[in-house]
């Protein structure tokens, strides 16, 4: 038996969506038995959400004042004093895991596997290097405990569990760090759906000119009911927030509609976008690289075609 | 002396489109223009920021790989670093390895701050400052866009998905660079021969005590599947009856 632990990403309140999708990676192994492990404050409305997806074995729960924030120095021993007897030890491929993850596999001298895309045995797994231009087939000798994250753009979540698998509650004796404090976050608060399980995603390039500019996104998005994204180079040029830039060293994206607006396509973007089902580029230079990438092209200018395309999908409601 | 490390790697230069050997057993680096890691001329840049700010009084740049990684730590130099170490190995070293290398020039040196990119844009594993921070028992500020170095702490800001997130670290500590922290500066031809003067020490990974483990055995590489190149429509109205007649929007 494969004996696979999942470390919950979650605010407290929910659980991250990412986590679904691990399950689905974990569940890809021979006889898994997937427990998820949940630290908070205040685990119970987490692990309730995590004892319902189907797959999950069972929900173990850490509850410690310190686990208000999730900070890896505080999370990392915790988790390496939970993860002996487990083969396998995931977490997902988002900034919270790939803070975490690599410390705990530390902590327990243990290699870790980052953005796992594909499962083919309990030893053997797929995941891009070079921004995705080349899949390493990368093998562990079998009985070494692995320490992973998982690519979430590549697994479809886990569905709702028929009935809740059982919670129990865990103490841990590891010392806690105090060197490591949680000062604040600033999130954009918004609306629209998150970037990185939306189901439409609209992103725009350098091409907008202005943060000002960017506006003319929101309110197609709005109207679609989707994520809005960036390129590195519209961040960079401050026109959107960092949490907007998709591609390799930004968010990975896997929508069943991609819109890149004044994109052109540089290999580090794309490598964040091609598991989009449909992908539509939108660009005045009709030689643009994203074109050769795009299921559906259209060359022009992006400050009249925004516009349009705002109302012509708000007609057709 | 308060110093900083840090971390410099040789890869393939980041405008170079990559492909993968016909025979798939890795990529084409033959003939191919190496450089630092991106992320690690921001580590760098920003070790000589703090340091030109009188808050450290030396920076060192390190690098572990073949002789061949001697190049990127002599135009380290050329940005500034005041000496280099090169960790010379031709064995692969996993990010581990990596870590545990850096962890026992960390006990020589006695640094204030380790800097490393958040990932090496070969490999993209995203490991090995996180791994450094675990052996060495110290905080660890991932994809910093922000740093404040204070007299015992330093407070930084780091880029997550939801935003922008503020950490204060007791120090000594590492931090890993995401690409908005600073731009680094172009190196100067007169640097570029001072910078043939500057001390650049070679050690093996066994007189560090290391002898770097192959646990992830690569058994092939592919090209990634490609997608095919669509179709182009004339104006907004054949996009969005397309995208309609599909259900997308």
């Amino acid at each position: 038996m494969n004996k696979i632990l999942i470390v919950a990403e979650h605010d407290g309140h929910n659980l991250n969506a990412a986590i679904a999708k691990c399950v689905s990676c974990a569940r890809a192994i021979e006889s898994a038995h997937v427990t998820i492990a949940v630290f908070a404050a205040d685990p119970t409305a987490v692990a309730a959400q995590a004892a319902n997806i189907a797959g999950v074995d069972t929900v173990v729960t850490v509850a410690h004042a310190a686990n208000a924030h999730a900070l890896a120095a505080t999370l990392a021993p915790q988790v390496a004093e939970l993860a002996g007897g487990y083969s396998h030890v995931f977490g997902p491929s988002t900034t919270f895991g790939k803070d975490l993850m690599p410390r705990v596999a530390a902590l327990l001298g243990a290699p870790q596997l980052s953005d796992v895309m594909a499962v083919e045995s309990a030893t053997r797994f797929r995941r891009p290097i070079y921004a995705g231009n080349a899949i390493v087939t990368v093998e562990v000798a079998a009985g070494t405990q692995l320490v992973a994250t998982v690519r979430v753009a590549s697994f479809e979540a886990a569905k709702a569990a028929a009935a809740a698998a059982p919670i129990s509650a865990a103490t841990l004796k590891a010392e806690l760090p105090t060197h490591t404090r949680f000062v604040s976050i600033s999130a954009a608060r918004s609306d629209r759906p998150d970037l990185q399980t939306a189901t439409r995603v609209i992103s725009g390039g350098r091409a907008f000119g202005s943060a000002e500019n960017f506006q003319l996104l929101y309110a197609l998005a709005d109207k679609m009911g989707a994520a809005v994204g960036a390129s590195r180079a519209a961040v960079d040029a401050g026109y959107a927030a960092s949490d907007m830039q998709v591609g390799q060293t930004g968010k990975i994206v896997a929508p069943e509609l991609y819109m890149a607006f004044g994109i052109s396509g540089a290999i580090q973007h794309l490598t964040g976008i091609k598991d989009a089902r449909t992908i539509v580029a939108i660009n005045k230079d009709a030689e643009a690289p994203i074109f050769e990438v795009a299921d559906y092209g259209l060359v022009g200018d992006l400050f009249q075609i925004v516009p349009e395309l705002e109302r012509l999908i708000a007609a057709g409601k | 002396m308060k110093r900083i490390l840090v971390a410099i790697k040789r890869v393939v230069d980041y405008n170079v489109r990559v492909r993968v050997k016909p025979d798939g057993t890795g990529v084409i680096t033959d003939g191919v223009k190496m450089s630092i890691n991106p992320f690690d001329e921001i580590a760098l840049e920003e070790a000589l920021r703090i340091k030109e700010k009188g808050l450290a009084e030396e920076v060192v740049a390190v690098s572990i790989g073949p002789a061949d990684c001697q190049q990127q730590l002599r135009t380290a130099l050329a940005m500034g670093a005041d000496r280099a170490i090169h960790v010379q190995t031709d064995a692969v070293i996993e990010p581990l390895s990596a870590a545990r290398i850096f962890k026992s020039l960390i006990d020589r040196e006695q640094p204030l701050l380790a800097i490393l990119g958040k990932q090496a844009i070969d490999d993209d594993c995203n490991q090995t400052g996180q791994m450094l921070a675990a052996l060495w028992g110290r905080p660890q500020a991932t994809f910093a866009s922000k740093v404040e170095v204070g007299a015992t702490s330093a407070t930084v800001t780091r880029e997550v998905d939801a935003g922008l997130e503020t950490i204060e670290i007791d120090l000594p500590a590492v931090i890993t660079t995401d690409l908005r922290l600073n731009e680094p500066r172009y190196v100067k031809l007169p640097d570029i021969m001072k910078a043939k003067k500057k001390p650049l020490d070679t050690l093996d990974p066994a007189a560090l005590g290391v002898t770097p483990a192959e646990q992830l055995r690569a058994l092939k590489f592919e090209p990634p599947a490609q997608r095919s190149k669509g179709v182009m429509v004339k104006d907004a109205q054949e996009l969005v009856a397309a995208l309609r007649s599909k259900g997308l929007v």
